[in-house]
């Protein structure tokens, strides 16, 4: 099997309050069938045995869905593949001799906590602010009560896809949240059980997004490019839509 | 001590109903005075937390993860069943129940899956309220699919990711919680251990992972929703960060630990392919409905392909063996997994296995292009192929994938009455982490299903039943046993940092997972779970006197949070064995090798079943085995509830 | 009333909100651009022609009209400049730099937009000085004799001589440039600030926003190229 030699700039942090910097290393005959994440458990063991500290990073399924794993990888987060966490990226896609560049999810909404592992409980947050239908547990009506269109069920599945990851925030310049929070209130919006609370959704996720201090976005579609669920950017435009339509509404009555 | 399941007296199918009308309930102005601990936010401890919120009590919920959305329940691709009965094929909540005590072997409790199956259309009604995406006909209405070990459509399903979005309805339920101020929401926080006052659950003690803070939470219950076992084998579809902490320090603080060697073995995952393997990915069991299974006949052409010199299309026709065909001849490659699983093992045990560790066979699809052209392959199975690709570099459309069986579900887990209750008064444990219903081995789709059962519709009712006679708020952490159990879990951090050794904890997880896959994994016999027994103290003692963690316990560090884990799987393991051990039959999940059918069976004779069936021994082991801790080191004891079956009348099982 | 005004004012506050105040000032400056372009293209229609249009301008609504739109033009861009400035700070300090950076698919355009803008912000600050200020110049004094007798102001002879400065032509050109890269991101930001990009749409209008911003350049560009390449009209200046 083929190994590959690897210099390695990662990015090193004690605690949210210290300052980070880059620090260099070395990763040796790493094989090509091993995964990003593997390579990385490999640099950690030998930084074990030399008696160093491992590297710190979120990871937890390992197969692309539970949207823990959150490494930037050579300036993108997840790396330049598309369509893919970090977790899923293979060590084929390097060649021998590169240096790769790791450092974590940039943005002051999600701060370091460690190395590569940043606190992104602003999202939870953003959801608790409105990011869900109130139906009380045992109040539901049959399935089949509601009848869903399959364009409209198809257009909420593909905004309902996201795994939470922050990938998109992470790639924005802006460190904007706009993709994450559109694809889930897109999600309920598109459904006829999200339209009862869909102004006060939008209104409200809106809001908590603005004060966790994510900036703005400039329509660049960096969010799109990088989502490992290829959620599109137009969701943000359906966003705004609802958003200006939930304001107008709200200013008169 | 007596194993009492509090199953309602009564007609099976008003158990239910009966015991819910029996019960004492809480007014709703006292429900707000009791608080309620919950450990796990996946779909169990999620729906929990947010259902009983909704009823007023008071919930902290604990989640190691950094947000509860991220659980992995998360991962569940096929689908959840229901008894709707929506495709008008006959199905019904005696056909679920039927088919999921069938499915276990005949060694679950008759009630615990009747009330499943009764709950189980409720369930989708609140999910689809809740706004969760399922499959839709054109017309609008819901889709079904069919699963293994079923013969209706009852499947609901949406996409490859069922359980991803029902755990975010569940996740987005919590947080609405959370929001009305009902729920606290405690992330990245990991319980290590239980605080048992006068013989009551009444407190867990948490580290804070991001901090290294330990604190303590008192309430007047606490309920354990803490997933499966699965990485005692290292090796497995379960997420990095699955462990038994939770449940096996409840074990050691009384809980009884129930069935542990029902564990499920999956035959389609993507195999091993090297030392540094850090998990498996399953491929979606479906690709069996038109890959065939096979490796080569000779092992010499098995060890050219190993090492690279052959390809699988250099192998002629008549040189391999589709074994599952021919074993098989009526079910095939669609026999059921534990089957397909242990024939895998059987061909690569004799050398004829493919990839490169020797430990893979074969699934082509060859055959099925050539039939139904690549269009037709790639619309049915387009993504796992994708999937496929991306691990492994190989192109399925051009050489036919490798796969090999993986652990990827516990049966077993702590034990619980009808209530959800384990013999520890208090401590509730729901979803995987329970052993309830599910017997010796689950079906397709039906962990989601119970997941959700037990905490939207089961735990909200039987959690009064406790609740009742206890005084809200009576034990707080003033009391003197949070401050020693506090203690307790300081000491065990600080030595595990002490040992200062020379191996990481990796390595000593890596070893455990290989021996319990070797010896207590998809075939076990006797000499091999013995040599196991023997083999696990010394692992525990090399691991307590030689494992290097560094860092502190201030702050983040994972070393130390899996050297925790891996010090309880290592302790988990020997009750696997010992249970694997005791039960001298084959059912399930659990294969003995002396207990099989052969030529000299009269089942094997008169056709009912086959060679190399799993053989039950109802007459001896027509019970759960609840495993009660001793001392670190010593043999657990036995405890036994007998099931009886009421309803349905054990049989072989067969799916011919 | 006051909760009305209080969901205005959340409105004005929020991140979408200010960006569709950027959006819509955005607009009526992009519109505003397709006006002054075909007005500016009269030039090539002769000096008659430019400036019946000039005077035009100046006494439509007994001379009010141009006030009015000034006032609004004015509005627009401070709103426009005001409100970008104000999210653009947001945006740097809403994350550290990567010490290794890198886009995927963002456009060069879409990258530079406050340079852009505030580059396109200086040039029309000198333009207005340069030919509504006429500040600097002699420009007022430009008269066209009509056939009456009467004198009208130049303003045809203003733009050629204006042009026929190679420094004020060279800025004006590097001025229109950031424009069309302005224009290019900017007008398609518009439709989806303003919640109009769908699947089916997206392809338009990402392709009538590169249109646009290459007309509005085309165009703009045209009269000192044709001024300093070709020397057009300067004969007449004489």
């Amino acid at each position: 099997m083929p190994l590959l030699n690897l210099t390695l700039k990662v990015w090193r942090q004690e605690n949210a309050k210290s300052e980070g910097r880059i620090e260099t290393y070395e990763a040796k005959e790493i094989p090509t069938s091993a995964s990003f994440l593997e390579m990385i458990d490999i640099v950690n063991e030998r930084l074990i045995q030399d008696g160093e500290e491992p590297i710190h990073f979120d990871h937890d399924c390992r197969e692309g869905i539970c949207g823990m794993c959150s490494m930037t990888i050579n300036g993108v987060p997840h790396s330049k593949e598309r369509g893919i966490t970090t977790c899923q990226l293979h060590m084929r896609k390097f060649s021998d001799g590169e240096t790769i560049w790791i450092e974590p999810f940039r943005a002051n909404a999600f701060p370091i906590v460690k190395d590569l592992v940043v606190n992104r409980s602003s999202f939870d947050r953003i959801i608790a602010a409105g990011g869900y239908i109130s139906v009380r547990t045992g109040s539901a009506p049959d399935a089949h009560a509601i009848q869903i269109a399959k364009p409209d069920a198809d257009a909420a599945f593909d905004a309902a896809a996201c795994i939470g990851c922050g990938a998109c925030v992470a790639a924005c310049k802006n460190a904007s949240a706009m993709l994450f929070v559109s694809a889930k209130a897109s999600h309920l919006n598109h459904l006829p059980q999200g339209q009862a609370e869909k102004d006060q959704r939008v209104l409200g996720m809106v809001r908590q997004m603005d004060e966790e201090g994510f900036g703005n976005c400039t329509n660049q579609f960096e969010c799109e490019a990088v989502c490992p669920k290829e959620i599109s950017a137009n969701h943000i435009a359906k966003l705004n839509r609802d958003y200006l339509a939930a304001s107008a509404r709200d200013s008169v009555s | 001590m007596s194993l009492d399941s509090k199953v309602p007296k009564g007609p099976l199918a008003e158990k239910w109903s009966s015991h819910k009308m029996n019960s004492k309930l809480i007014n709703p102005a006292n429900k707000r005075k009791f608080k309620i601990i919950v450990v796990g936010s996946g779909l169990a401890g999620g729906s929990a937390a947010a259902t009983l919120s909704e009823l007023g009590y008071k919930v902290e919920c604990f989640c190691y993860q950094d947000s509860p959305r991220r659980a992995h329940s998360i991962a569940a691709q096929g689908g959840i069943n229901a008894a709707k009965n929506y495709q008008n094929d006959g199905d019904s909540v005696h056909r679920l129940f039927y088919d999921t005590i069938k499915g276990g072997d005949f060694r679950s409790r008759e009630a615990n899956v009747h009330r499943l199956a009764e709950v189980s259309t409720e369930i989708i009604d609140q999910c689809v309220a809740q706004g969760v995406p399922f499959a839709r006909e054109y017309g609008g209405l819901l889709d079904n699919r069919s699963f293994g070990g079923a013969q209706v459509k009852r499947t609901f399903y949406a996409r490859g990711q069922t359980g991803q979005q029902l755990l975010i309805g569940c996740y987005q339920a919590l947080e609405k919680e959370v929001s009305k101020g009902g729920v606290t929401m405690h992330t990245r926080t990991e319980m290590l251990d239980l605080v048992v006052v006068d013989g009551h659950a009444k407190g867990i003690v948490v580290r804070n992972l991001s901090t290294g803070e330990i604190t303590t939470h008192a309430a007047d219950a606490v309920i354990l929703a803490t997933g499966g076992y699965g990485n005692v084998f290292y090796l497995s579809t379960n997420a990095m960060g699955c462990n038994v902490m939770a449940s096996f320090r409840a074990h050691r603080r009384g809980a009884f630990m129930a069935n542990p060697c029902y564990t499920q073995i999956h035959p389609t995952c993507i195999p091993v392919s090297g030392d540094y393997q850090s998990k498996l990915t399953l491929m979606s069991e479906s690709l069996r409905n038109d890959g065939r299974i096979w490796v080569p006949k000779s092992a010499e052409d098995a060890k050219a392909i190993r090492g690279g010199k052959k390809k699988a299309s250099d192998i002629p026709e008549d040189e391999r063996d589709y074994y599952l065909e021919r074993k098989y001849p009526s079910f095939g490659n669609l026999c059921p997994r534990d089957i397909a699983s242990r024939a895998a093992k059987e061909c690569c045990d004799e050398g004829r296995g493919v990839a490169t560790t020797g430990l893979g066979v074969f699934l082509d699809f060859e055959d099925a292009i050539k039939r139904d052209g690549e269009d037709a392959i790639r619309a049915r199975y387009g993504n796992l192929f994708q999937m496929y690709e991306k691990i492994s570099g190989d192109n399925p459309y051009k050489q036919p994938m490798q796969i090999y069986p993986a652990v990827h579900y516990t049966m077993g887990g702590l034990w619980v009455d009808y209530n959800l209750m384990s013999n520890l008064p208090g401590l509730h444990v729901l979803g995987e982490a329970n052993f309830s219903d599910h017997g010796a081995n689950r079906l397709g789709a039906s962990a989601l299903m119970q997941g959700l059962a037990d905490g939207y519709f089961v735990i909200p009712s039987t959690i009064a039943v406790y609740l009742a006679n206890q005084k809200p708020g009576a034990v707080t952490t003033d009391h003197p046993e949070f401050k020693r159990v506090e203690n307790d879990v300081k000491d065990r951090l600080k030595s595990l940092l002490e040992v200062k050794g020379t191996k990481s904890v990796d390595s000593f997880h890596r070893e455990l997972g290989l021996l319990i896959w070797d010896k207590c994994g998809m075939a076990r016999d006797k000499e091999g779970l013995e040599y196991a027994l023997k083999r696990i103290p010394e692992i525990r003692n090399e691991f307590w006197t030689n494992v290097r963690i560094p860092g502190s316990a201030n702050g983040l560090n994972s070393e130390l949070e899996k050297a925790g884990r891996v010090a309880d799987f290592i302790d988990f393991a020997e009750v696997l064995c010992h249970d694997a051990l005791a039960r001298e039959e084959s059912c399930g999940g659990h294969f003995r090798m002396e207990h099989q059918f052969t030529e000299a069976d009269a089942e094997v004779q008169d056709g009912t079943t086959q060679t190399g069936e799993a053989k039950r021994h109802d007459d001896l082991f027509q019970y759960v085995a609840a495993w009660e801790h001793t001392e670190p080191g010593k043999a657990p004891i036995l405890h036994k509830e007998e099931l009886i079956f009421e309803e349905v009348k054990p049989s072989i099982r067969s799916y011919k | 009333m006051n909760a009305s005004l209080c969901s205005m004012c959340a409105f004005a506050k929020s991140s979408i909100g200010r960006k569709m105040i950027v959006a819509v000032t955005g607009l009526a400056l992009v519109l505003f651009l397709a006006g002054h372009l075909t007005g500016n293209l009269l030039i090539f229609a002769g000096r008659d022609a430019f400036n019946d249009y000039a005077q035009f301008l100046h006494e439509v609504f007994h001379g009010a009209g141009v006030w009015i739109a000034r006032i609004g033009l004015l509005a627009c861009l401070v709103g426009h400049v005001w409100f970008t400035i104000l999210l653009t700070r947001e945006n740097k300090t809403a994350r550290k730099k990567y010490a290794h950076q890198a886009t995927v698919q963002a456009q060069r355009s879409s990258l530079m937009m406050i340079w852009s803008g505030l580059t396109i912000l200086a040039f029309i600050i000198f333009h207005l000085l340069h030919f509504t200020v006429k500040a600097g110049t002699d420009y007022a004094s430009f008269m066209q004799v009509m056939p009456d007798g009467s004198e009208r102001h130049d303003a045809w002879k203003m733009v050629i001589v204006g042009f026929g400065n190679p420094l004020v032509a060279i800025f004006y050109i590097i001025a229109m440039t950031l424009l069309c890269s302005h224009l290019s991101h900017g007008v398609a930001s518009i439709f989806q600030t303003l919640g109009l990009r769908t699947k089916k749409t997206a392809g338009p209008i990402s392709i009538l926003s590169r249109i646009y911003a290459i007309v509005i350049y085309l165009g703009f560009i045209s009269i000192p190229l044709a001024i300093l390449l070709f020397g057009f009209g300067c004969e007449a200046c004489k």
